[in-house]
């Protein structure tokens, strides 16, 4: 067979290589990055155990862990700083190799283009480099446990000097190199990935898909890409003076007056006050690169089981790009605690105070989405009411920690480890797993199984609300975070119980994660065949087959007729109205 | 323009693929961008951003109390000069159908000399003492002058693909999208010259 061109897909490869290994097509790289995200996730996942056992046991020996780990846990009992480095490498991965790969590279690959009714991305070839580009970097984060020293350890935020001084703990030497280097390569794959979807979303929409026919999955990816290419580049720029104060002797952030292992440091006048600027500059946004897709998916899951249009289509567009525009001047609440001066923390509180109110809008028609719908609770619905649940709780701490008032007594304690954990692990967890749930028919031509699902929703739910309620009273009773240990404090005493309930709901948070790990894989060789439109939904992914074939689109590519939400329309047959129907109510003709 | 000549293209079965490309485009407006125009512009938003983390940067290290301002190398107006005259032939190569060729390739030449005359710059400076690690002023000179090294060296090698497809598509006599982009991004790199100058010099 001679391989054509379809639209702006590659020839159809026939390969193996070409066809499942270096592909160009935008469904199998999507796959292959929901793919990486899952085994990164098993290794972030395992680390936060470890985490959970020694807080809970300190002191406990895991000698097989020993051989593993001889520097980190000589003797298989764990030293103070393996367990920053477990911290630094549990947030890293997650943030950056299980959240973003999974939800933004993952589903935005696989999506974008099916749903605007493309053959593929703009550019498949840089998709397919940046796919491998995510590769090396994933291999060098895990690689780096294992040089001398071990991982990072300045956290997933990497402040000076503790980054910047390759002497100052075992991890700021080879492992904090290797951090940067894998965060470059990281960066430089995540802009390729934004551009691609930039051009995409704007340029290749099919007949009659105008931007407010877009499915908000669409939309909030759109702003995902465009968050990420504007703000990824401040940390470019930090990473790549922080190579210099580290290797090549300058002092863009390194003080004067440091003294290592009773050394003085050679550094002289830097500021590292000015990387926490340029880190959150990257890192308030990165927060809503990741929540954005998360939410839209979530909408687009709602809307088809509650066989009703989302709430407020048109007002959560624009609260996107309200909150989209503040996102890159609230960083400041980040630093509350950093000596900077009060007007300058009043300009971030007011601006964070601003935040909320797209913020509350969105999780409004949420909720609103919900009501007076003919509500069919299947796993991905279960997870999108999820979703709400934990936008809402989380959003609810976040009032606390975004005035500085509050904030001054809450930064250093484990109310925000819990409260960050319900936004960025929880909210995005739990859309990733509605969207898989949801999508995977449409991915695999396979349905998973539902009573796998509903079991490992309430487990997961149960475990989630476990562990970070848990540490939000934690952090109100003043525990601090960052400790490797509490034994050494007579008045933290009393909280070791409530330590023991947070490492035994994350035990069935993690057992409930193999389950779904298990529903996955059986359901890839076992589960029931699905059809082409499983959920009776509207938007065009639907309209091909499961799996659809290369090219998505086997004749013409499709026209759309009409927005992404005709649920129960008055005057219609069925009570869903796919894009591509006539408004007389005929097929499209194919 | 752009718009206009990729349909035609289409139309005539040159490149089927960008009519499909602008198939979303019921009416497209006048001032919708092509997706490589739209690609391009999208990266130098982020390379902006890259550099005004830096400025800023920049302006917030320059209050330290070991701050000594350095005395920037002669020879960086010289390159300038060179660097503003490769925008102009740009421009020249652009417009001028006919002879673009020719001015092509002198811009490519100046840009040539500019990326050597900026390594002559960091010799001088540093035969006056000044190194990486001798002073703050110093690190962000070599850094910032470094990075747009590098760009000005992707965009060498972006005009020597560009001199290569636009004179294989003006022997068809067509226009070429390359050549506009690669004119962008080099009049691009000339004004990011002229910011990064001023912050230098100046601030």
């Amino acid at each position: 067979m001679i391989p054509t061109p379809i639209g702006n897909a590659t020839p159809h490869a026939t390969g193996f290589w070409r066809r499942y290994i270096f592909s160009a097509d935008h469904k199998v790289i999507g796959i292959q990055y929901y793919l990486t995200a899952m085994a990164m996730a098993l290794v972030a996942g395992a680390l936060a155990l470890l985490m959970r056992i020694q807080l809970t046991w300190p002191g406990i020996r895991l000698s097989w862990l020993g051989k593993l780990f001889p520097a980190g846990m000589p003797g298989g009992v764990m030293t103070p700083e393996f367990y920053l480095s477990l911290i630094t490498m549990h947030g890293t991965l997650m943030v950056f190799f299980v959240i973003s790969l999974a939800l933004v590279s993952g589903f935005g690959n696989y999506l974008i283009p099916i749903q605007i009714g493309a053959r593929d991305m703009a550019y498949p070839f840089l998709n397919m480099l940046s796919f491998w580009l995510v590769v090396p970097a994933c291999l060098i984060m895990l690689g780096s446990f294992f040089v001398e020293g071990g991982a990072a350890a300045a956290g997933w935020t990497a402040y000076p000097p503790l980054s910047a001084l390759p002497q100052a703990v075992p991890g700021s030497g080879w492992g904090q190199t290797l951090w940067l280097l894998a965060m470059a390569l990281f960066i430089v794959s995540f802009t390729m990935g934004g551009l691609n979807y930039v051009t995409t979303i704007l340029n290749l929409r099919t007949k009659g898909m105008s931007m407010m026919r877009l499915p908000l999955t669409v939309w909030t990816l759109f702003f995902a890409a465009v968050l990420g290419l504007l703000t990824f580049p401040a940390l470019t720029a930090a990473a790549i003076m922080l190579l210099f104060d580290r290797h090549f002797g300058t002092s863009f952030f390194v003080p004067g007056g440091l003294f290592v292992g009773g050394e003085i440091v050679p550094h002289e006048g830097g500021t590292p006050l000015l990387w926490q600027h340029l880190f959150w500059f990257l890192g308030h946004p990165e927060v809503y690169v990741l929540l954005l897709p998360a939410v839209g998916m979530t909408f687009d899951v709602l809307a088809a089981f509650t066989r009703k249009p989302v709430f407020g289509y048109r007002l959560v567009v624009i609260s996107l790009i309200v909150l989209t525009a503040l996102s890159v001047v609230v960083w400041g609440h980040h630093m509350f605690v950093s000596g900077m001066s009060p007007y300058l923390g009043e300009f971030f509180t007011i601006g964070t105070m601003l935040i909320t109110v797209p913020s509350a809008v969105i999780g409004l028609c949420l909720i609103a989405s919900l009501w007076g719908g003919c509500l069919r609770l299947t796993t991905p619905m279960l997870f999108a009411i999820g979703v709400i649940a934990l936008f809402g709780t989380g959003g609810f701490g976040g009032i606390f920690l975004g005035n500085a008032t509050s904030d001054i007594f809450l930064h250093g304690s484990y109310f925000v480890v819990g409260h960050f954990h319900f936004m960025i692990g929880g909210v995005t967890l739990f859309a990733m797993f509605a969207a898989t749930y949801f999508w995977f028919p449409k991915m695999f031509g396979r349905s998973m199984n539902e009573r796998l699902g509903r079991i490992h929703f309430w487990l997961s739910l149960i475990g989630f609300y476990g562990m970070f309620l848990g540490m939000h009273f934690l952090g109100l009773n003043g525990l601090p975070r960052r400790y490797y240990a509490f034994t050494q404090f007579e008045i933290l005493k009393p909280l070791q119980g409530m330590h023991l309930w947070i490492s035994i709901s994350s035990f069935l948070f993690a057992a409930a994660s193999f389950l779904f790990l298990f529903n996955f894989f059986w359901s890839l060789a076992r589960g029931s065949r699905a059809a082409r439109n499983p959920w009776e939904a509207t938007t065009l992914e639907w309209t091909v087959r499961s799996p659809p074939p290369h090219g998505n689109w086997e004749a013409e590519p499709p026209q759309v007729h009409r927005w992404a939400y005709e649920y129960s329309a008055p005057d219609a047959a069925r009570d869903f109205t796919p894009q591509t129907v006539e408004p007389d109510g005929a097929m499209a003709p194919k | 323009m752009q718009m206009e000549l990729t349909q035609t293209s289409g139309l005539s079965g040159g490149t089927s693929s960008a009519l499909e490309r602008n198939q979303g485009s019921d009416a497209n407006p006048p001032w919708a961008l092509s997706t490589g125009e739209l690609a391009l512009w999208a990266f130098l938003a982020t390379v902006t951003m890259l550099f005004a983390a830096f400025a800023s940067a920049y302006l917030v290290r320059r209050t330290g109390a070991d701050w000594q301002p350095i005395d920037l190398p002669g020879i960086l107006w010289f390159n300038t000069m060179v660097l503003l005259s490769s925008s102009g032939t740009m421009e020249l190569a652009r417009r001028r159908r006919e002879r673009f060729n020719g001015w092509l390739a002198i811009t490519t030449w100046l840009g040539i000399i500019f990326f050597v005359g900026q390594g002559l710059g960091w010799r001088q400076l540093a035969a006056h003492g000044v190194y990486l690690s001798t002073n703050p002023q110093g690190s962000f000179f070599y850094v910032l002058t470094g990075l747009h090294g590098l760009h000005l060296a992707g965009g060498i090698l972006f005009l020597g693909h560009a001199l290569n497809r636009a004179a294989r598509a003006h022997s068809d006599g067509r226009d070429d999208a390359a050549l506009h982009g690669v004119a962008t991004y080099w009049h691009f790199l000339a004004a990011l010259w002229i910011g990064l100058l001023v912050l230098l010099s100046a601030l």
